[in-house]
């Protein structure tokens, strides 16, 4: 299957990443992080990557966001700027909701107007109207979320506008929320991502998360990571989709006992 | 019963993305409504202006009944120890002749302008410390060391070097405002949560863009706090150099006149001059800082209002 799709998307791509490594350190102290991934995401696919703690989901994050260089291996974006959305809201606190979204199109020198247009869109999207001159502090955690959401999709959407495709990495973002606000923020991502038909690579921890959200998951194992499986779960609905958490669940326990031996 | 799993599998989408998007407008608008901090009782104006104002006030009062009742019942000398309505009409005749604008200009003026010459130089060494590794290992500790040494020690050397001049006075106010200023940026700089300028990075932002937009408004709370202890640094070590360095060319500052009561051995005139520099110290902290402070703070939602 993962066979069939690269051949599908050789056309298209939004990421490719090629024999990708990533070693900290030096010497005996040095630790692999990724050990030869290999992943292309195709434009507007929402792409899942799952593994236990260690597997690199994190570091693979921040190499295609540009915050690391890899030790070796290739990476192609043919996107804009990756937009990227972490665990934590990371919100200025000293900015009001509006502004906060407005931030990075301000860093990327877009008029006045202009923003607070797209910022009204924005607020709107994720069901925040009328909260743009609140301070983030005065916001659920839910609703933080959203705004760094929008924000993010402010940082991507405006890339694309020379038309690129629009690239979102999320790292874990509803991680930190409790069930009932998780839930509902899932539903309202999946009703944004495909308002937007940006590409998404979203790393979690947890299996029924990627299989809900996702289209494809991947399975990374942990320290080094690579690429152990991947599953299409696109449109998988009630015993279909328990199917697939039952047997990604169960891959991953494999994965994760290997470690008991060592 | 409550609705089971399966029963709600009814509703998912095609996309199998669980509850339907009516339900959810529904449910995130309440939640919303739900999980939103309260911003709690908000006391009247004026409560809260009484609040703030009736408990010095009432401080003040017990401490001057408690003064009155001391000198009333002259356990110490007159001389050493006059009534609370001396020390009053000392300082009315320091209003009437006009004296005391004088005394307040000279000492004020000087303490403003020592702070502003202190901000400009204590703010790039600030940034630098927070940035430069190699800066800050070389002279950060000697810079924190700079903070607890009193200011006054530098007079002398300040005398010798630049006789009894403003110069001398302003090098003292200098010494003692900098590192303290320079210090709350450092601080300010080094609780910048690691996350904040990430995420400019991660949205473009060059190093310069990166300080305008982020570096410098989020350290803003702790450079702020390094400004109000730079400026009472400032002051202290202002009344200080005019204490020790008082001459007829210099001028008459609140320094000289609190010198001038001990040279005369007028204890109304001493208190008087003490009363004034913490009437000036305490002003400039309620008028300027504690608003600023309160600004900030308040838009960060780091202080109960």
């Amino acid at each position: 299957m993962a066979i069939a799709l690269e051949n599908a998307v050789q056309t298209e791509v939004a990421v490719r990443l090629e024999d990708l490594h990533k070693v900290f350190g030096t010497g005996r102290q040095a630790v692999t992080a990724l050990d030869g991934i290999d992943l292309a995401v195709r434009p507007g696919e929402f792409v899942c990557l799952v593994g236990a703690s260690g597997c690199g989901k994190t570091t693979l994050l921040n190499l295609i966001a540009g915050l690391e260089q890899p030790s070796s291996g290739r990476i192609t974006l043919t996107t804009s700027r990756p937009a990227v959305m972490f665990q934590e809201h990371a919100l200025m606190p000293w900015l009001t909701v509006h502004r906060n979204i407005e931030l990075p199109l301000r860093l990327a020198g877009v008029g006045r107007a202009e923003r607070a247009a797209k910022v009204e869109e924005l607020l709107s999207l994720v069901r925040l109207e009328g909260t743009g001159r609140k301070r983030p502090h005065e916001l659920s955690g839910g609703m933080r979320q959203r705004v760094a959401l929008a924000r993010s999709l402010a940082s991507a959407v405006q890339g694309s506008a020379d038309g690129k495709h629009a690239l979102m990495l999320m790292d874990e973002p509803f991680s930190a929320l409790d069930a009932i606000t998780r839930d509902l923020l899932q539903a309202e991502l999946l009703r944004v991502w495909r308002a937007t038909g940006t590409a998404v690579v979203f790393v979690t921890h947890d299996v029924r998360e990627a299989v809900r959200l996702g289209q494809r998951v991947v399975l990374l194992s942990s320290r080094p990571g690579r690429v152990v499986d991947e599953w299409d779960v696109d449109g998988l609905t009630g015993s279909d989709e328990s199917a697939a958490v039952d047997t990604i669940g169960a891959k991953l326990r494999e994965v994760i006992s290997t470690h008991a031996a060592a | 019963m409550p609705q089971l799993d399966q029963d709600t599998a009814e509703h998912k989408t095609a996309h199998g993305d669980g509850p339907s998007g009516a339900e959810v407008d529904g449910a995130i608008g309440g939640l919303d409504a739900l999980d939103a901090p309260d911003a709690g009782p908000q006391r009247s104006r004026g409560r809260r202006i009484a609040a703030a104002v009736l408990p010095p006030i009432g401080a003040a009062v017990l401490f001057i009944a408690i003064w009155q009742a001391v000198w009333a019942a002259a356990w110490v000398p007159e001389h050493r120890l006059p009534s609370p309505l001396t020390i009053g009409e000392v300082f009315w005749g320091l209003v009437e002749t006009g004296q005391v604008w004088e005394l307040l200009w000279t000492s004020v003026h000087r303490a403003v302008i020592g702070f502003i010459i202190a901000l400009a130089i204590a703010t790039p060494l600030g940034l630098l410390l927070a940035r430069v590794r190699i800066v800050r290992a070389a002279i950060g500790p000697l810079v924190s060391g700079l903070q607890s040494l009193p200011s006054v020690a530098w007079v002398p050397a300040a005398v010798i070097w630049f006789g009894l001049t403003d110069a001398s006075i302003y090098m003292v106010v200098l010494l003692g405002a900098v590192p303290s200023i320079a210090n709350g940026l450092v601080a300010g700089i080094d609780q910048i949560p690691p996350i904040l300028p990430r995420v400019g990075k991660v949205m473009g932002a060059g190093s310069l863009a990166n300080a305008r937009h982020i570096l410098l408004p989020a350290a803003l709370p702790g450079y702020l706090a390094g400004m109000k202890q730079g400026w009472a640094f400032s002051w202290r070590s202002l009344m200080a150099a005019e204490l020790i360095a008082s001459s007829p060319e210099l001028g008459d500052g609140l320094g000289q006149f609190l010198h001038n009561g001990m040279s005369l051995f007028d204890m109304p005139m001493v208190i008087t001059g003490i009363l004034l520099i913490l009437v000036v110290g305490v002003g400039i902290e309620l008028l300027v800082f504690a608003p600023l402070e309160k600004v900030t703070l308040n838009a960060r939602g780091l202080r109960k209002s």
